[in-house]
């Protein structure tokens, strides 16, 4: 194994280590900071437990990474094909940054109700503008002598998106898919915390009220991996199916 | 020079006249009441110092820029050159995504018309580079590259073929091999070359142009005695090159 794989490891290893010495030396309560093992402990007594809000959160995830993209991609194109499309929407959306997405969130609940569907729609509602962005920028950023050489080519406007600035702007829209995936966890346990009666962020609610705080780190610990390992797998997906990033290595190693 | 018949028909070319071109940054003209005849069936070379508007010229003639009021474009049969030129660049522009035959391809792909694959193996043996029909982009010298987008270029079949310094980012041996390439493969066409390079237009050009000056003008042409492709050290070339570089340097003050 290399040192590149092994490097988690003992990242991992490390901090569970600093956390164990913290709890031991402190003699902190266990409802204020459980010791490792007791919250390994959860996650094995509650395994079905945490599965099953898992799953919940999980779906809210994919639900809200799937609309999201596929919203923001519509609207990055309309954008960048429609010129009053841009003129309308563009000042818009740069506005509704401004508002706080999460102080929607009670707003989506009391909407859209205690189920998934208003988590969802939070989720989306982050993903939508940083995908969106990421490919009205990479459509823009066209190379002008690449759009010269297509128009002497009597390409319509079409298929000039379509085989040429779309393609081309690929990379730039999986930049935008990745800040997509490691937001939408984020919306998802959001909208849970304000209202919800399943999902990992409703379990930690739960488990706060009731001082079972071991079991709040096992659902924490449970939507880390979760996240870690969605961003990894959107990651590494992206990367098989666009090879032709332009992407600038650095060069410190 | 005899023209295979699978790489194309021979193209009736016609002759290309501009007069009074027109064209300004902001209120500063880099050219005005320029005027200009490309040979039918010739190379023109028009030779001159960067940003002195010579790309923009051959923009104009593309039809990618629009002249002034009174600027007029159009064959010598009285038609306009719409539809019927082809554009190489400096850069080779072969997109990332496509292997060589499908960069090759490219015109009909964008109007939308039935690929030609047989044709552009045809052509990419005739350029040297059969053998890459399937590689990507990312795989090839600068020097094949070049070659494939000529190959690109001669695909599209145009009477007329607008290069601008197409061959100027390559070393100087790959340098003259393609220009002795595109002078075997664009026989019979009407060819304007525009370059900052002295030697090039004596090697290539059948009339050459010194641009130069604020707003810039054409000098009288130097028509070097012999056909093209000459060879670098041939008497008409290196006297040429004297009186080349003494015209550019006598509009640089």
């Amino acid at each position: 194994m290399s040192l590149s794989y092994l490097r988690p490891l003992v990242i991992c290893t490390g901090l569970v280590a600093v956390w164990q010495a913290v709890v031991s030396l402190s003699g902190v309560p266990a409802f204020i900071l459980p010791a490792p093992y007791s919250v390994l402990l959860a996650i094995v007594e509650d395994a079905r437990l945490l599965a099953g809000h898992a799953g919940v959160t999980f779906i809210e995830i994919a639900l809200g990474l799937l609309l999201g993209v596929l919203l923001g991609a519509a609207s990055g194109i309309a954008m960048s094909f429609f010129v009053p499309v841009r003129r309308w929407l563009f000042p818009v959306l740069v506005v509704s940054q401004a508002i706080p997405v999460f102080a929607l969130a009670p707003i989506l609940v009391l909407w859209l109700g205690f189920g998934i569907g208003s988590k969802v729609a939070m989720a989306t509602l982050i993903i939508f503008f940083p995908v969106t962005a990421a490919l009205y920028d990479g459509l823009r950023r066209t190379e002008p002598g690449l759009l010269d050489m297509a128009r002497t080519m009597d390409a319509g406007r079409f298929a000039i998106l379509r085989h040429v600035r779309l393609p081309m702007a690929m990379p730039a829209f999986a930049s935008g898919i990745r800040i997509a995936a490691a937001v939408a966890p984020i919306g998802a346990v959001v909208g849970e915390w304000v209202g919800a009666s399943s999902g990992l962020g409703a379990l930690m609610i739960h488990a706060n009220a009731r001082s079972e705080t071991d079991t709040m780190f096992a659902a924490l610990f449970v939507l880390a991996v979760m996240a870690v390992t969605l961003y990894f797998a959107i990651d590494l997906v992206l990367r098989r199916l666009i090879t032709w990033q332009p992407e600038t290595y650095s060069s410190d190693d | 020079m005899p023209t295979n018949g699978t790489l194309g028909q021979t193209p009736n070319a016609p002759s290309i006249e501009v007069s009074n071109a027109r064209f300004a940054y902001g209120s500063r003209p880099l050219f005005d009441g320029l005027d200009l005849v490309l040979e039918a069936g010739r190379w023109t070379c028009v030779l001159g110092p960067s940003g002195v508007g010579k790309s923009s010229l051959l923009r104009m003639i593309a039809g990618l820029i629009s002249g002034g009021n009174d600027t007029v474009v159009r064959c010598g049969d009285g038609s306009a050159t719409a539809g019927r030129v082809a554009y190489m660049a400096q850069r080779d522009f072969l997109l990332p995504w496509l292997n060589v035959v499908d960069n090759a391809t490219l015109g009909a792909r964008l109007r939308g018309e039935a690929a030609d694959p047989d044709r552009a193996n045809a052509l990419l043996d005739a350029a040297g580079v059969g053998e890459a029909g399937n590689a990507m982009p990312d795989e090839l010298s600068g020097g094949m590259r070049q070659r494939v987008a000529l190959v690109r270029t001669l695909m599209e079949d145009r009477p007329i073929v607008l290069m601008d310094e197409p061959f100027s980012a390559l070393d100087a041996i790959t340098r003259l091999k393609l220009q002795d390439l595109a002078v075997r493969l664009l026989a019979d066409r009407t060819v304007l070359l525009v370059t900052h390079d002295p030697l090039e237009a004596l090697r290539l050009g059948d009339r050459i142009f010194v641009m130069n000056g604020s707003p810039a003008g054409l000098g009288p042409p130097l028509e070097p005695a012999g056909r093209p492709p000459r060879e670098a050290g041939a008497p008409d070339v290196l006297s040429g090159q004297a009186r080349l570089l003494r015209e550019l340097a006598e509009g640089g003050k």
